[in-house]
């Protein structure tokens, strides 16, 4: 049995205050003034011990990102001088798929390490678009993981990133084949992916590919931003290369051991040339996720590649297209095309865009992905707060190009090792021991609209709404 | 005839106020410094919001929450306009965007925090039976009757009693006077005084309530007939005396909000007593494992059952599962080995802290699970020698009454019980000294927070006001007895099943976008 692999977190505190969500608005004129009751000694999370700071200097009142929405003090006030707001700068935080909620638990996450636990039951919809729409589901009956999650069985979240031969060929005389292709094998099934944008400064790609480099997983890298520095990292560089390119990158980056291929239609050619040319390289083929992204996955599982990674836009929908479906669905229907076809066991695929919780990172595979990767969660670890300000040449509010690139690793380590901890809990009540055993693996899923028809149907009838709500 | 009419009838209601001196309101009203103090808004308002004492003529801040809001101004109490001074203003609380989330909404918290004060149904416009999630138990609604159908019953007529052991083995035949009885909730995650306060509750209410999985204090035992001991994972507590204490034994194989997880309690809230309670060591995380590791099949099962059933011959038993796709073939098995009641949990419910993970993605919404086992129980022919216990996620009286009659015969109530004593779900039930406001803590000041008798007498109202709404409901569908109305789900109708005309008949399901 392979080493038990563990994330190791520590806390890595954010350099800035974070955006909180609640302000506490006092009105002061009606306080009666040292009164010896005053609530704000009573809190019990000490959020107002630094509060009489910024009165003394006059600053701006700063948004109590420690608030826990207890309402004691609200409520105890002698004067009643307390209300609460939501804090509008916590309003505009993200957009509606990128959600506030989301950016604050993914810092949470990557400046604990720990996995987000409340009480008092779940708050949010019954249902929503895209992965809201289904369940995991745990068995009562079918329970292979005897211990649960704290016990000492090990989970194994680990996955393949080469093609896998189906079964061993013999030559003639019954003598074993001389040659046997090496798995290689990632322990979690997350990678991370150069983001499209942010302030990408030397110090930010040090801190992903350090991160990368530590968990064991691949880095997603656009070539313009490989340097000498990262050559010590190359072992879990993806450059992500095209057939104009590929040739003089490879020649001047020595120890890359994966690269990507963005598709075109020569790419399955050059696919077959280079397995010939560089046995031990791993291939991948870059594909974005649109109509024809199925019968791509077909031709390229075909002719040789080891990994398809598809690209979907960053909240997760089909690209070009005018009415675009979502990624669950486009999974499975990539999935599902090379289920016919009996080649879904040789390929690797790995799907990107729209994974923004650790959720996304089990129902994708559910859905019949292998492996995901991601982007936009490494900048908000890093404390970005998705304002966009960097694509207008701005500067950004948290100066996210400054980092220590130190600081920077923890911060992923602890974003990824959170996640990880929460597939593990979602895999053991699924009663699922490996990652590879998940894939594609709907029956331990519950889709809504088959909830609906199987339990509601036969009490409702029809269902006249089309849609989710 | 005399001796049910006493059974029906509910324990007297005792007005239990805020233990807070500024309570939150649907309104706000304030009140600015050209008040003369007059007193007149004193002698005008019917409903109590501006208190005044016969010897302090100051005034005194309103009582907000009992402000009946804007449709006052039909009325010739209104204060703002006769107020000579105009020193009154009216407007709605925006504190309230800071309240409740999509399935707890502001209004519900508030209209609960109203039926435990006063035992009746708020008078404020409150929309207290429906939540705000868009889907489930807010997209379903009773169907519309004519008013001939009402039979014009009084409460005290009406049957809210449930019975819980069907299975004619002998044991006894016990009754709860309403379909509900508490969620488990253990010693260690709660305040003593307010798992005291429910037992309490309890035995006035003629019900039942849960030690959870955290032993037996010493001061339930003069509740025991009302109390059930639960076995779980941890098997903290249970011990042969505490088995033969109780009415009923709950078997938790899982629980709704962390299905296949299993228990955690922090170790900072493992304090001497607890730590005693349960024969650990103080200031030690506590893990109640996954699964139990003695019953790996439905025969490993039973063997549990006849247990617990050869230690207390009286005992009824009752197994507690999640609901997972395969959850109606878990039931017909608990039938089979020996259970008197089946109780299913949700996963949106819950009380205790879980991954957020947990609650929202893993194993189906109870709306979904009770007639998928109510109806697999029927088809196999033993619906009526079980009793089907449904919770996790039903919030209101009127998520009581779709659940029964979406199959169930009654419900397990926990998150409702905690926001009659005021919860207001933040969520912080498990960080540092736990519950800011002295529910789900046993911090040696947070946990004195809470009287007994103060939330014994919370949780007595709001199961009034309850009531209330469910004679309402089986006196329009001519029902006698709350029995009458499980399983009939074609008394219900979904929203999102109905053509738009028929839709347009009823309350549309509220879609109010949150900030969460």
């Amino acid at each position: 049995m392979p080493k038990k692999y563990q994330v190791p977190v520590k806390a890595a505190p954010p350099r800035f205050k974070p955006i909180g969500k609640y302000t506490t608005i006092e009105f002061r004129e009606d306080c009666a003034g040292s009164c010896r009751k005053c609530v704000k000694k009573g809190c019990i999370y000490n959020i107002f011990k630094d509060n009489y700071k910024h009165i003394a200097l006059m600053e701006e009142p700063e948004y109590l990102y420690a608030c826990q929405s207890c309402f004691r003090c609200v409520q105890e006030c002698t004067r009643g001088i307390f209300s609460r707001v939501i804090n509008p700068e916590y309003r505009s935080l993200g957009d509606d798929y990128w959600a506030a909620d989301i950016i604050h638990r993914t810092w949470y996450q990557a400046h604990t390490g720990k996995i987000p636990v409340s009480g008092a039951g779940y708050r949010g919809p019954f249902v929503g678009e895209g992965f809201d729409s289904m369940w995991t589901d745990m068995s009562e009956i079918v329970r292979p993981t005897r211990d649960g999650i704290h016990g000492r069985e090990y989970i194994n979240t680990g996955i393949e990133l080469t093609r896998r031969k189906s079964r061993l060929s013999f030559s003639k005389d019954g003598s074993p084949p001389s040659e046997i292709p090496a798995v290689f094998e990632i322990p979690l099934p997350v990678m991370l992916r150069q983001p499209e944008f942010g302030v990408l400064s030397e110090n930010v790609l040090q801190a992903a590919v350090r991160a990368a480099y530590f968990l064991g997983t691949m880095f997603f890298i656009d070539p313009e931003y490989y340097s000498a520095n990262l050559a010590q990292f190359a072992d879990c560089l993806v450059p992500c290369l095209s057939k104009h390119n590929y040739i003089d990158f490879l020649e001047r980056a020595p120890g890359i051991r994966m690269m990507e291929l963005s598709y075109d239609n020569e790419t399955c050619r050059i696919i077959s040339g280079l397995r010939a040319l560089k046995t031990g390289l791993i291939i991948s083929a870059g594909v974005p996720l649109n109509s024809e992204a199925a019968s791509k996955a077909v031709a390229l599982a075909e002719s040789g590649a080891d990994t398809i990674h598809f690209y979907a836009d960053s909240r997760g929908r089909e690209t070009g297209s005018e009415n675009p479906r979502f990624i669950k669905d486009m999974i499975r229907e990539v999935h599902l095309s090379l289920v016919g076809k009996h080649i879904r066991n040789n390929v690797n695929l790995v799907f990107s865009g729209g994974i923004a919780m650790a959720e996304h990172v089990a129902k994708a595979i559910i859905c019949g992905a292998d492996g995901v990767t991601i982007d936009i969660p490494l900048l908000i670890a890093l404390e970005c707060r998705l304002c966009y300000l960097c694509r207008k040449g701005q500067a950004c509010p948290v100066k996210i190009g400054n980092i220590n690139p130190e600081w920077g690793k923890q911060r992923i380590i602890n974003l990824v090792g959170a996640w990880r901890n929460q597939l593990i809990e979602v895999m053991g009540a699924m009663g699922i021991r490996e990652a590879r055993r998940l894939r594609g693996e709907v029956g331990r899923s519950m889709w809504f609209e088959d909830l609906e028809r199987e339990n509601f149907g036969p009490i409702f009838g029809e269902r006249k709404i089309s849609g989710l709500v | 005839m005399k001796k049910s009419k006493i059974k029906n009838r509910l324990p007297e209601t005792r007005v239990t106020p805020s233990r807070f001196r500024n309570t939150i309101g649907k309104y706000t009203i304030r009140r600015n410094s050209r008040c003369v103090s007059c007193g007149l808004c004193a002698k005008l308002c019917p409903y109590g919001v501006h208190p005044r004492y016969d010897n302090f003529s100051k005034p005194l801040r309103p009582v907000e929450h009992k402000c009946i809001g804007f449709k006052c101004s039909e009325n010739d109490f209104y204060c703002i306009d006769r107020c000579p001074e105009q020193a009154l203003t009216l407007s709605f609380n925006p504190m309230l965007d800071t309240l409740g989330d999509y399935r707890w909404t502001d209004e519900m918290l508030i209209g609960h925090w109203e039926m435990a004060e006063t035992g009746n149904l708020p008078v404020v416009d409150l929309e207290y039976n429906l939540g705000n999630s868009g889907g489930g138990f807010d997209k379903i609604r009773f169907k519309l009757t004519k008013a001939e159908s009402c039979s014009g019953l009084a409460d005290e007529d009406i049957d809210t009693s449930i019975l819980l052991n069907k299975r004619a083995d002998g044991r006894p035949e016990k009754t709860i006077s309403i379909p509900c009885y508490g969620g488990g909730m253990s010693f260690g995650s709660t305040a003593l005084n307010v798992i005291v306060g429910r037992a309490r509750a309890a035995k006035r209410l003629n019900t039942l309530t849960c030690t959870g999985e955290g032993g037996y204090p010493e001061e339930f035992v003069p509740y025991a007939d009302h109390v059930i001991t639960q076995v779980a994972t941890g098997l903290f507590g249970v011990r042969e005396k505490t088995i033969q204490y109780a009415p009923v034994v709950e078997f938790k194989y899982a629980q709704g909000a962390k299905p296949g997880l299993g228990g955690h309690l922090l170790g900072d809230k493992v304090t001497p007593k607890v730590a005693a309670m349960r024969e650990t060591v103080v200031g030690n995380a506590l893990f109640s494992p996954f699964p139990f590791h003695s019953v790996y099949s439905v025969e490993d099962h039973k063997k549990h059952v006849d247990w617990v059933k050869e230690i207390n011959p009286r005992v009824l038993v009752s197994v507690k599962v999640s609901t997972p796709s395969d959850v109606d073939m878990v039931a017909v098995g608990s039938y089979y080995a020996g259970a008197h009641i089946v109780h299913i949990d949700g996963s949106y419910g819950g009380t205790g802290a879980a991954p957020d993970i947990a609650k929202k993605n893993i194993a189906m919404p109870i709306e979904y699970a009770i007639p998928k086992v109510h109806k697999f129980l029927t088809d196999e022919g033993v619906r009526d020698k079980v009793c089907l216990i449904a919770s996790g996620g039903i919030r209101n009286g009127m998520d009581v009454a779709k659940a029964i009659a979406l199959g169930a015969d009654g419900v397990v109530i926990g998150t409702a019980d905690l926001v009659a004593l005021e919860c207001v779900r933040c969520g912080n039930c498990e960080s540092g000294r736990g519950c800011a406001r002295g529910i789900a803590t046993t911090d040696s000041e947070l946990g004195e927070m809470i009287t007994e008798e103060w939330a014994e007498n919370r949780i007595v109202n709001m199961y009034s006001a309850w009531r209330r709404q469910w004679c309402r409901i089986l006196r329009r569908f001519g029902m006698k007895s709350i029995r009458e109305l499980v399983g009939r789900s074609d008394l219900l109708v979904h929203l999102d099943y109905l053509e738009e005309s028929e839709r347009l008949k009823y309350q549309p399901a509220p879609n109010k976008k949150l900030v969460i």
